[in-house]
């Protein structure tokens, strides 16, 4: 069975499982004037799924993330969560829905402490969300111990310019987590990390995922996408050009020829 | 209200021939505002003072206002350079351009127009040349020169300005800074003088925008003030940047404030661009022409 | 840690008691002619730091929301006060002025806080313009002519009329820096600051922008109604030329950019000092180079000194903000931006 084959036999089988899709993105489309950034992107993701998205720079990654989430209106197509059509949502309503993302160029609220950064999404997203009433002390402790699963307690009370730009990337990936999502997106979280800081990041992930948060991991280190991912999605130029198990995507001629080179 | 078709064209005539004025007043905007997102409110200040510095040369040595503008030019560009590298040192590196950069450019309007009240006081003031005064007679056509000659000189400038930006490096340099930054480093070309270039040619139009105002009009320190809607209204509905739209957006503010002045009488007028503003950016902020 | 907000109000409600018992002392009226001025502007200064301090959103257009307070109480005393002699109460008067700036604010920001910062800014000027034009032209009110308002002589207890106006605006200003404080403390404070730091992020962050956009700009601008709404009675003759002038505007925007923006304390010290200085400078000099003294300091501040009065306060204490005003927020210059 060729790769195409297979990915259609894959995307239907992905269509049956649409209704139980968590994340459903059907013919998706976005221009920028006459520069076709998205075409025709489909994409199911199940509750629980490891996904890598992976793809040259300028495929399309970041903007697919940006349309999914809302800060970008597709043109073209919709996208479901959680049975949930999205169109017309704005992207804090996208993000109350349980869909969290993190910025590639991390942007962290300057003025404010690490401590506070992260306090944004837990008061305006988790408090809001639960209705029940978190006191200041627990939000104070939930702050505490996301920054500390990144690593970067001890700055609790530092401003974002005293971080690297690693520091920066972690802070980021808590501010997502703090929205508690049931989807996560990480949009390259581990670039210029060390091999242990990537082994750490990935466990969080791990521990995220089998607490039952489906991630989507948008990354260029290898390794590290085919340690994490159950399932592959490749980008070349605005275009999915395969979808299915990491090992038979890598072995797919058109994925090599496109994004490995020969 | 007196409806009479000699009125109504002669209205929209002189409506297109101010527009004509109006785009070379926004043009400086249309650069520094549309393509470089510099929010230079005090444009209309600079503007009042090319006016003055026309009048005084006028009204001592006689020399005629539009030559006076072109000698002062380079000046202007100088200071246009300076109060970027400012801009740039204090809030564009700083990541504050969005509040106190705009309450500079906020403060450099104010200082420039109190300034002037207190050199020269606020009567008005204006100029003498041989061909204000003069009018065209044509059919129903009653076109004065003292509105004639600045539009044509102003289509002159714009279209000047549009070679420059189409065809010239620096100024097809000008259009790439304002969509990729890092392309035009990759091409070891500085961002940063790109920009103070291009903002040093902005005020510097404002000296020529400045000596058509005081041909067109008598001048006094607070005239700035109702430029300043006419101009962001002509560059967003213009399509922020694109000089052929600015053309055509201030020929359409000339005329509907030309017909609202000659029917329904001048104290309206102000509220036209502004009014126009506000519509144009609850409703189509892309402009008419828009990127 | 921080103080509980019905002390803060307590304290400065004793406070205002005081000045006001030793202004009485002082015996000469002119110091309540004097302080009016300057508490309306420690309104305004703190009115518009809410949105620009807070929120990083422009408003050029003080004087619009200033003066349509004014102009309702132009309005209402014209239909009422003229002809049947019933004098509404001022401190009414001040919520009538407030709801009107409130609703026309909420609707102005309506239309223009989708857009970026700048073009809201923009738009407000143009509001203000449009709204200038708007009264010129509406006779009821006096247009262009202006508008004479009689104010009473005396009012019991306190005595002469202006000290009784003095003391309303020194209530409105203790509100005003309460509110602020308020905002400060509290999540939509924490909201505000995000929205400034970064939109684009704080909407990821689940934070509703908009609307708290809409939120600021309704009390930024119904605080600026209040303030508004005495005018009439304090000068006397309005007239649309002045009451929509542009030293509302530096002023407002000065205020709190000299003072401090990151809380309620920069646009009160702000107004205080800025304020008696032009009270002063106005009496001595003209009342045009004290213009041009405020617009020159607000360049070299915003040039120099960008945190301004209380930023410096900071640095030179070399203390970090959260010993100093008790909260942990400073505001910060961006990391060298990635070209």
């Amino acid at each position: 069975m060729s790769m195409a084959e297979g990915a259609s036999m894959a995307s239907t089988a992905a269509n049956s499982a649409a209704a139980r899709a968590l994340l459903q993105v059907d013919n998706v489309g976005k221009r920028f004037g006459g520069f076709v950034a998205l075409e025709n992107i489909s994409l199911s993701v199940p509750a629980g799924e490891r996904l890598g998205l992976i793809g040259p720079n300028g495929s399309g990654k970041s903007t697919l993330v940006n349309c999914i989430c809302g800060t970008l209106r597709n043109e073209q197509g919709t996208v479901h969560f959680a049975g949930q059509k999205l169109d017309g949502l704005q992207a804090h309503q996208r993000t109350h829905l349980g869909l969290a993302r993190s910025f590639q160029l991390p942007r962290p609220f300057v003025s404010l402490t690490l401590a506070d950064n992260i306090r944004i999404p837990l008061l305006y997203t988790v408090a809001r969300r639960r209705g029940s009433h978190h006191t200041a002390h627990e939000i104070e402790e939930r702050c505490a111990k996301l920054l500390n699963e990144v690593g970067l307690g001890e700055k609790a009370r530092r401003l974002p310019r005293d971080l690297t730009q690693v520091e920066m990337r972690k802070l980021e990936l808590a501010r997502a987590m703090a929205a508690e999502p049931k989807l996560l997106i990480a949009d390259e979280a581990m670039a210029g990390l060390t091999h242990s800081e990537i082994e750490d990041i990935l466990s969080l992930l791990v521990r995220l995922n089998e607490q039952g948060v489906t991630i989507i991991l948008i990354e260029h280190i290898m390794s590290a996408v085919m340690s994490f991912s159950r399932r592959l999605v490749v980008l070349v130029s605005g275009r999915k050009i395969a979808d299915g198990r990491p090992e038979e995507v890598m072995r797919d001629p058109e994925v090599e020829r496109a994004y490995l080179g020969q | 209200m007196i409806f009479s078709l000699d009125l109504l064209i002669n209205a929209v005539v002189s409506g297109i021939l101010i527009g004509g004025f109006y785009a070379a007043v926004t043009s400086g905007v249309s650069l520094s505002f549309g393509i470089l997102d510099i929010v230079n409110i005090a444009h209309p200040a600079f503007i009042i003072l090319g006016s003055y510095i026309a009048y005084i040369v006028n009204a001592n040595l006689g020399i005629d206002p539009i030559l006076t503008s072109i000698a002062v030019m380079p000046a202007f560009y100088v200071l246009g350079s300076g109060i970027y590298q400012v801009y740039y040192v204090s809030f564009e590196k700083r990541g504050q351009e969005s509040l106190r950069g705009l309450a500079f450019f906020f403060g450099l309007l104010f200082i420039t127009e109190v300034t002037l009240v207190l050199y020269f006081g606020v009567d008005y003031r204006y100029v003498e040349a041989s061909y204000i005064g003069a009018a065209w007679h044509f059919a129903m056509l009653d076109i004065p020169f003292r509105i004639l000659v600045p539009c044509l000189v102003s289509l002159l400038l714009i279209a000047a300005l549009q070679i420059f930006l189409t065809r010239t490096f620096v100024g097809r340099a000008i259009m790439a800074v304002a969509q990729d930054q890092l392309a035009l480093r990759l091409m070891a070309v500085d961002p940063i003088k790109i920009k103070r270039i291009a903002f040093g040619i902005s005020i510097a139009t404002a000296s020529l925008a400045g000596a058509f105002l005081i041909i067109i009009q008598p001048v006094e320190p607070s005239v700035g003030r109702e430029y300043i809607g006419r101009i962001f209204a002509i560059c967003v509905l213009g399509g922020m940047g694109s000089l052929p739209g600015t053309v055509i957006a201030a020929m359409l503010i000339g005329i509907v404030e030309s017909l609202t002045s000659t029917f329904y009488g001048p104290s309206w007028a102000p509220a036209v661009s502004f009014g126009f503003l506000l519509l144009t950016l609850a409703v189509r902020p892309a402009g008419l022409l828009g990127r | 840690m921080t103080v509980r907000t019905p002390v803060f109000l307590l304290v400065w409600l004793v406070i205002s008691a005081a000045v006001f018992a030793g202004s009485l002392a002082l015996g000469n009226d002119y110091i309540f002619f004097a302080g009016y001025v300057v508490l309306q502007y420690v309104v305004l200064g703190t009115a518009w730091n809410i949105l620009g301090g807070y929120c990083g959103y422009v408003n050029f257009g003080s004087a619009a929301f200033f003066a349509l307070g004014a102009y309702s109480s132009v309005a209402i005393y014209k239909l009422i006060t003229e002809n049947d002699f019933y004098r509404m109460p001022i401190p009414v008067l001040m919520l009538i002025g407030g709801l009107v700036s409130g609703v026309v604010g909420f609707g102005m920001g309506y239309l223009t806080l989708r857009l970026r910062g700048a073009f809201f800014a923009i738009a407000t000027l143009a509001l203000a313009v449009v709204l200038q034009t708007l009264v010129v032209n509406w006779d009821f009110v006096g247009g262009s002519r202006g508008a004479y308002i009689i104010r009473p002589e005396q009012i019991e207890p306190i005595g002469n009329y202006i000290r009784y106006l003095f003391l309303l605006m020194m209530v409105l200003a203790v509100a005003g820096i309460t509110i602020a404080r308020l905002i400060e403390h509290s999540r939509l404070g924490y909201g505000f600051a995000s929205i400034r730091d970064d939109e684009l992020a704080a909407e990821a962050a689940g934070v509703p922008t908009l609307r708290l956009k809409l939120i600021a700009t309704t009390i930024s601008g119904a605080l600026m109604g209040m303030a508004g709404a005495p005018f009439p009675y304090y000068i006397g003759y309005l007239q649309p030329s002045s009451t929509f002038g542009l030293d509302y505007a530096v002023n407002s925007i000065a205020m709190p950019l000299i003072g401090g923006t990151t809380s309620w304390v920069g646009p009160l010290i702000g107004a205080l000092l800025l304020g008696s200085l032009q009270q002063i400078a106005t009496v001595t000099i003209s009342s045009a180079v004290n213009l041009l003294i405020v617009g020159c300091l607000l360049v070299i501040f915003v040039i120099i000194a960008p945190n301004g009065i209380v930023g410096l306060v900071h640095t030179y204490l070399q203390r970090k903000p959260e010993d100093f005003v008790g909260r942990r927020r400073v505001e910060a210059e961006m990391p060298g931006r990635v070209p």
